[in-house]
């Protein structure tokens, strides 16, 4: 028997539906301040926590978190790795730095990545701030920051990034 | 075996579209009414169970979203079924009876709009056999449909007038999507879907979530001095081989009512997750229920959230005992083609 | 709900290419229809289950012994669809039914094509029509038509 003529021990099994997704209340006030350059948290009414990217609830308290809390794009790493894969599609050259960034006034931190920088020099505390993409460019996605880049101001002390139950 | 009671039900109204809502928001409503009805907080509930399907919303693990929605700060006891919330209910059973809690936390949620509802379903069949063909849920129904009329165990007349009663019924349920009433032209008039169903025959796409809890005999009377007990739940399941089943009856029913000792209870109301008009009469037929009054709520034809439906069967005949200080009622609950996985619960007000 | 600016959505495709294994019964069942032959596997009480099952239902029994069904059989039931939908296989009224091969009995759930709603029933006969390509999938029986 040819390789042809040898029983197929598989079955193709394409899978492919179509969806609209919606990104629901709170994502959407959200990305809609993004696309004007402003980064906006949301903050829980009772334990004041405030969370950014918001998802809409508190996962301490289990309310909306209904409080929007204007923030700025500067921050410190609160935690870091140095990659050596490729992202598939994506132009940035390996070895570069995926952080946790935690804005000033936020409780939580979310992912995102650093450039402009010496990867020897990165450390956890180390102040960061956005560089946006130009403003034509601008849509509904925290894509419009294209990174973190170092900012001359002293470190910051993760110990007192952890929440104080107020 | 542990007496387990029901003791809140909460249901969000049902949407064609729930638009800028998301999961998340959908749940929060009616977890935080059941919270405020009993006078409660999460820290009270020792398990809490959801059952929902990702693919409705377009990704694996999409679940996990919807628990931004509940309290999970401290830790909790947690799990999911990739089915109705009626089988988070009784994993939630499952869980009090083997003493690891005594108080259940159980919500399901469904948003269908915002993907192909038909595609969806057709694929979570047999991917060898059955889903190459993409088989829409209507027309897997309707191969039922057309198996009972031909053996006339049902007719064309009792369809109709199930839609006509689940219509009049919908004032009853204030959360219900389809309340206007029809007469006997637009059923007959009304375009095929797939033969013999039409649009009147299948139930509404809709978004929508709902929550229950659950408590042992030691706990049920901390939250309310009507707790329904569950007397008896069991559920089975048929070969997924559809071509070897014979659809004129239902053995899975059949073993549960053997099982449940329902053929010795007078029911005074019953809630069936019949998706399609022509279930109805059929499901009365081998449930024995002719005489009692069923679907009160309207049932799935007015208002069909998808993972939620089932324990909407069940919430609805809780809610039928305790408001109408009525004494037996039976829910049923299904999943999968032509009723092929159903589960029975009887209920009782106990005075 | 209207799309307003409250109302962000985006279209998003979810596809996944998959391969499975078949095992040793489906792969058979399916090197078969390849050849344009279908199969069934028959079990010690002598029934048959066409498409070709790897356990019996109700007795679980494994079942391994091979037999030739069809290519003709009788409509158990059907569904008549006049207006097809997007991912729906045929864009002509068609339906879905569960087909009992010569042979089988179990039934198999396919496609009827090429006919009209008023020449199908409970009992009409059918036979396999064959897609020009052979993939090895169910799909290699493209429809059921009318037996002549």
């Amino acid at each position: 028997m040819s390789a042809e003529d040898t029983p197929k021990d598989y079955s193709e099994s394409p899978i492919n539906l179509e969806y609209f997704y919606t990104a629901g209340s709170a994502t959407t006030r959200f990305l809609n301040q993004v696309k004007e350059g402003n980064i906006v948290g949301q903050g829980c009414p009772k334990c004041k926590a405030v969370y950014v990217p918001p998802r809409g609830s508190c996962p301490r308290c289990g309310v909306a978190t209904d409080i929007e809390v204007p923030l700025t794009d500067k921050g410190c790493i609160e935690s870091f790795t140095v990659v050596h894969i490729p992202i598939p599609g994506n132009p940035i050259v390996p070895p570069y730095v995926c952080a946790m960034i935690r804005l000033d006034g936020a409780n939580i931190s979310f992912l995102h990545l650093i450039q402009d920088i010496d990867i020897k020099k990165i450390r956890i505390g180390m102040r960061i701030q956005a560089v946006w993409k130009p403003k034509e460019e601008w849509t509904h996605s925290l894509e419009n920051i294209k990174w973190f880049a170092p900012i001359d101001e002293p470190d910051v002390d993760v110990a007192t990034l952890r929440f104080q139950e107020s | 075996m542990k007496r387990v009671a029901i003791v809140g039900y909460a249901q969000h109204p049902i949407l064609k579209n729930a638009g800028a809502l998301n999961e998340v928001e959908l749940i929060m409503p009616v977890v935080h009414q059941l919270f405020n009805d009993l006078g409660i907080s999460q820290k009270d509930i020792d398990f809490t169970c959801s059952g929902s399907c990702d693919y409705l919303q377009g990704a694996a693990f999409a679940f996990v979203e919807g628990l931004s929605a509940i309290q999970t700060n401290p830790p909790i006891k947690e799990s999911h079924v990739e089915m109705d919330a009626a089988w988070a209910m009784y994993e939630s059973m499952l869980k009090i009876q083997m003493g690891d809690a005594e108080t259940a936390l159980i919500y399901g949620f469904g948003k269908s709009s915002p993907g192909d509802l038909d595609a969806i379903i057709s694929l979570q069949m047999d991917p060898y056999y059955i889903s190459p063909l993409w088989p829409d849920r209507v027309s897997l129904a309707a191969l039922q449909a057309r198996v009972l009329l031909n053996q006339n165990i049902i007719s064309q007349e009792q369809m109709l007038a199930t839609v006509m009663e689940a219509r009049a019924n919908s004032k009853n349920n204030k959360n219900a999507l389809i309340t206007d009433l029809i007469d006997e032209s637009d059923y007959l008039n009304n375009p095929m879907v797939s033969s013999p169903l039409n649009k009147l025959d299948c139930p509404p796409i809709s978004d929508g979530s709902s929550a229950m809890i659950i408590a042992s005999e030691e706990k049920a009377y901390e939250f309310t001095d009507h707790p329904i007990w569950i007397e008896g739940i069991d559920h089975r399941i048929e070969s997924s081989n559809l071509g070897s089943r014979n659809l004129a009856t239902s053995n899975t029913l059949q073993a549960s009512i053997k099982q449940l000792n329902l053929k010795n209870i007078k029911f005074d109301v019953a809630e069936l997750h019949t998706q399609f008009s022509h279930e109805v009469p059929f499901l009365k037929f081998l449930l024995n229920l002719q005489d009692v009054p069923t679907n009160l709520s309207g049932g799935p034809l007015v208002g069909n959230v998808m993972m939620c439906a089932g324990l909407d069967a069940v919430g609805k005949t809780y809610e039928s005992l305790k408001e109408n200080q009525l004494t037996h009622g039976l829910a049923h609950a299904t999943s999968g083609p032509c009723l092929q996985h159903n589960m029975l619960v009887h209920l009782e007000a106990k005075k | 709900m209207t799309d307003s600016k409250d109302l962000l959505r985006a279209p998003f495709e979810l596809a996944y290419n998959y391969k499975r294994s078949s095992g040793p019964v489906m792969s058979e069942f399916f090197e078969a229809l390849g050849q344009q032959k279908i199969l069934g596997t028959k079990s010690r009480a002598g029934k048959v289950f066409s498409p070709a099952a790897e356990f019996d239902p109700e007795t679980h029994e494994s079942l391994k012994e091979m037999v030739e069904v069809g290519p003709g059989g009788s409509v158990e039931s059907f569904s008549w669809i006049e207006t097809p939908q997007n991912h729906h296989l045929i864009k002509d009224p068609f339906a879905f039914a569960l087909i009992k091969l010569d042979g089988a009995d179990s039934s198999m759930l396919h496609m009827i094509a090429d006919c009209n709603e008023a020449d199908l029933s409970i009992g009409t006969r059918v036979t396999a029509a064959w897609s020009e390509t052979s993939d090895k999938r169910i799909t290699d029986i493209k429809f059921f038509t009318l037996e002549k």
